[in-house]
């Protein structure tokens, strides 16, 4: 589904070259949940922009479901991270005078679905993170975990192949953090693809695979062993 | 979509209220400076009778002195002299019209009535076919009162009320510079705007009170006003000498309804003066034109010239304020990066974000178009205290300049909308989503 093979990115000012993926290649199956941790500035959050092609790479080759994505134009890009892709990010990064209906219908705008199946999709997608009486709140008159499960409700309504999620619980208390990463898992077991950047090897550890990134390339040594797979062995 | 972001665009302006009214106060005051000007120019330029401004032409003959031209052009005078205009009249298989202005005291036969003075156009009755005044009662006199010098007259409306109480005066009688005349029509309301048929005293006048034959000029000795110039000295003495002098004190107008016919007629002229050279007149070589009623208005620069260059100062104002909303947007929108990048990352084309952000120009340009409109209103009302009492009655905002007014305001704020949407377009979404 996802296929990065030697991938490189780098920032070059007038001074410095800096190198933030070097031959990076990694690989994501339909139905995984991935979590990706690393320290600060290994690359974890650039490798999830270019997952989720926000950025273009350097050098190398990133095929999403097969399309070379080196090669698309603006607009090709927008419609497959429109189509196939949805964002869960750390701050929600909710629109604040829009209300909760407004904010999920934001991608569907740009899909041109029909009023009544962008209606239906919202209603289901903020039924299904426990939202759906909430419809016309404003995000201010939400908690971090229900903005959090709004964002969520977002990125579902696209009906995406696969989440990418950049520290989905990085604002919230544990107990919040407990309650959206319950619903990742719920969402990956009704066959979302899920990849998730996070800091916490506690929530790393409840995926069903884990990569450790460092200094821009994948550290299998230092991997992490989730509980499934621990409990297999 | 457009009704997608129209919705954001409300949004959006009512979030920075004090921003957007900015906006929209930068924009009112480019397009009511704008729209006050151009509503000005507009009635300033009209054509006056639009049906067969291209049938009626201006005569000018070059009967001025050997030594100069009439101006540093070597334009030929812009009006005839008495002999000119009466020879040229003697041609009647041309529709053609001689005239000028006197004036002289009314007295009407109601002794309650006091005398006042009044403006008097004198010309033939092929005045009247040829520009077409309405008429409210009667019509214009016979060819044989021009021929017979009749004491008769039209009166303008305002006249015939003034003396005749409105009602229908033909046949009655009335004193004018101490002579009888006889009613012979009275003219419904006729303001053509310019006044193109005698721009010489003026081209925002009003018609004049009273029309008489031209004819009676010499019998009556009617004194003569307007612009009289002369290159010499009269030959002979008296008002008769006066009259046949080289001075220009008269209008000619003529109809050619088409291409041959202008040519037949130019050929005419030239003819008519090459008459005139073997008689001892027109040292000037030959030089005679006619002019369409709006290449006359040209001519006569109607348009006054600080009207247009206000004009061009406004519209030089409209750029300004344009170039402080482009400010304004550049900080509106730099406020507005984490939305962009949210909607960038989750499927918007750059092409919707532009079109977004340029909606809400769109719709800041309506509103100021609006608020513009109400202040070129404002600035017409002190535009008419410049210009006097014919803009006040004429110069008026109407439904052509409204639709102008929002256009210019739409387009407007549209281009002053383009850099900074385009700006905000280009919002690398990975760098504001990680900035958050």
């Amino acid at each position: 589904m996802l296929k990065m093979n030697n991938l490189c990115k780098s920032f070059r000012t007038e001074l410095v070259e800096t190198h933030a993926l070097r031959n990076f290649t990694f690989s994501v199956e339909e139905g995984d949940f991935v979590s990706v941790t690393g320290p600060s500035g290994s690359g974890k959050t650039t490798f999830l922009n270019i997952a989720g092609l926000l950025e273009n790479h350097t050098s190398g080759s990133y095929l999403l479901d097969g399309i070379d994505v080196q090669t698309l134009s603006d607009k090709q890009r927008s419609n497959l991270r429109n189509e196939k892709i949805g964002f869960i990010f750390q701050s929600f990064n909710l629109i604040p005078d829009l209300d909760l209906f407004d904010n999920v219908d934001v991608p569907l705008r740009y899909r041109g679905l029909s009023r009544s199946e962008r209606h239906q999709r919202i209603k289901e997608s903020l039924e299904r993170v426990g939202l759906a009486n909430r419809m016309k709140h404003l995000p201010s008159q939400l908690s971090g975990g229900q903005q959090q499960r709004v964002a969520i409700a977002r990125a579902l309504a696209g009906k995406p192949r696969f989440l990418l999620a950049d520290e989905p619980t990085g604002n919230l208390d544990s107990q919040m953090a407990k309650s959206v990463m319950s619903l990742l898992q719920e969402i990956n077991q009704q066959g979302t693809t899920i990849v998730m950047v996070t800091h916490d090897p506690e929530l790393a550890m409840q995926t069903s695979r884990n990569v450790f990134v460092r200094d821009g390339q994948i550290s299998e040594a230092e991997t992490i062993l989730p509980l499934a797979a621990a409990s297999n062995q | 979509m457009f009704i997608y972001y129209m919705k954001l665009a409300i949004k959006s302006i009512r979030r920075n209220i004090w921003l957007s009214s900015l906006m929209v106060l930068a924009v009112a005051l480019g397009i009511g400076a704008c729209m006050t000007t151009i509503t000005v120019n507009y009635m300033m330029s009209a054509n006056p009778i639009p049906h067969k401004s291209d049938q009626l032409f201006y005569v000018q003959l070059d009967n001025w002195g050997p030594h100069f031209p009439f101006n540093d052009e070597n334009e030929p005078p812009d009006q005839v002299t008495w002999r000119d205009a009466n020879n040229l009249m003697q041609h009647d298989r041309f529709k053609q019209v001689a005239m000028g202005t006197s004036g002289g005291v009314i007295e009407s036969d109601n002794r309650e009535i006091k005398p006042f003075m009044a403006g008097i156009r004198l010309t033939y009755t092929t005045f009247f076919n040829l520009f077409e005044p309405p008429f409210l009662y009667g019509g214009p006199w016979q060819p044989t009162a021009d021929k017979n010098s009749e004491q008769v007259v039209v009166l303008s409306k305002k006249t015939n009320q003034q003396v005749f109480g409105g009602e229908n005066s033909v046949g009655r009688t009335l004193t004018i510079a101490g002579n009888r005349f006889r009613v012979v029509g009275v003219l419904d309301d006729y303001e053509p705007i310019p006044r193109f048929y005698d721009v010489t005293t003026g081209a925002f006048q009003s018609p004049e009170d009273v029309f008489m034959p031209l004819t009676l000029k010499l019998p009556l000795e009617l004194g003569s006003s307007g612009n009289n110039s002369c290159w010499k000295d009269p030959d002979g003495d008296g008002f008769e000498g006066f009259l046949m002098s080289e001075c220009i004190n008269y209008q000619f107008w003529v109809q050619l309804d088409n291409a041959a016919e202008q040519e037949q007629y130019m050929s005419f002229l030239n003819a008519y003066v090459e008459e005139q050279k073997a008689l001892g007149r027109f040292p000037r070589p030959l030089n005679n034109r006619i002019s369409s009623v709006m290449e006359w208005m040209e001519i006569q620069e109607v348009v006054a010239d600080d009207a247009q260059i206000m004009m061009w100062l406004a519209a030089l104002f409209l750029l300004v304020c344009l170039l402080n909303t482009v400010g304004l947007l550049l900080s509106k929108y730099a406020t507005r990066t984490a939305d962009i990048a949210l909607r960038r990352a989750i499927g918007a084309p750059k092409q919707a974000i532009f079109s977004q952000y340029i909606t809400e120009s769109a719709l800041i340009g309506i509103i100021g178009g609006v608020l513009g409109l109400v202040l070129a209103l404002a600035g017409i009302e002190a535009v008419k205290s410049m210009y006097g009492d014919f803009v006040s009655e004429h110069v008026a905002i109407d439904l052509t300049m409204v639709t102008v007014a929002i256009a210019l305001a739409v387009i407007s704020s549209v281009l002053a909308g383009c850099y900074p949407a385009y700006k905000a377009c280009s919002v690398p979404p990975a760098t504001q989503l990680r900035n958050q």
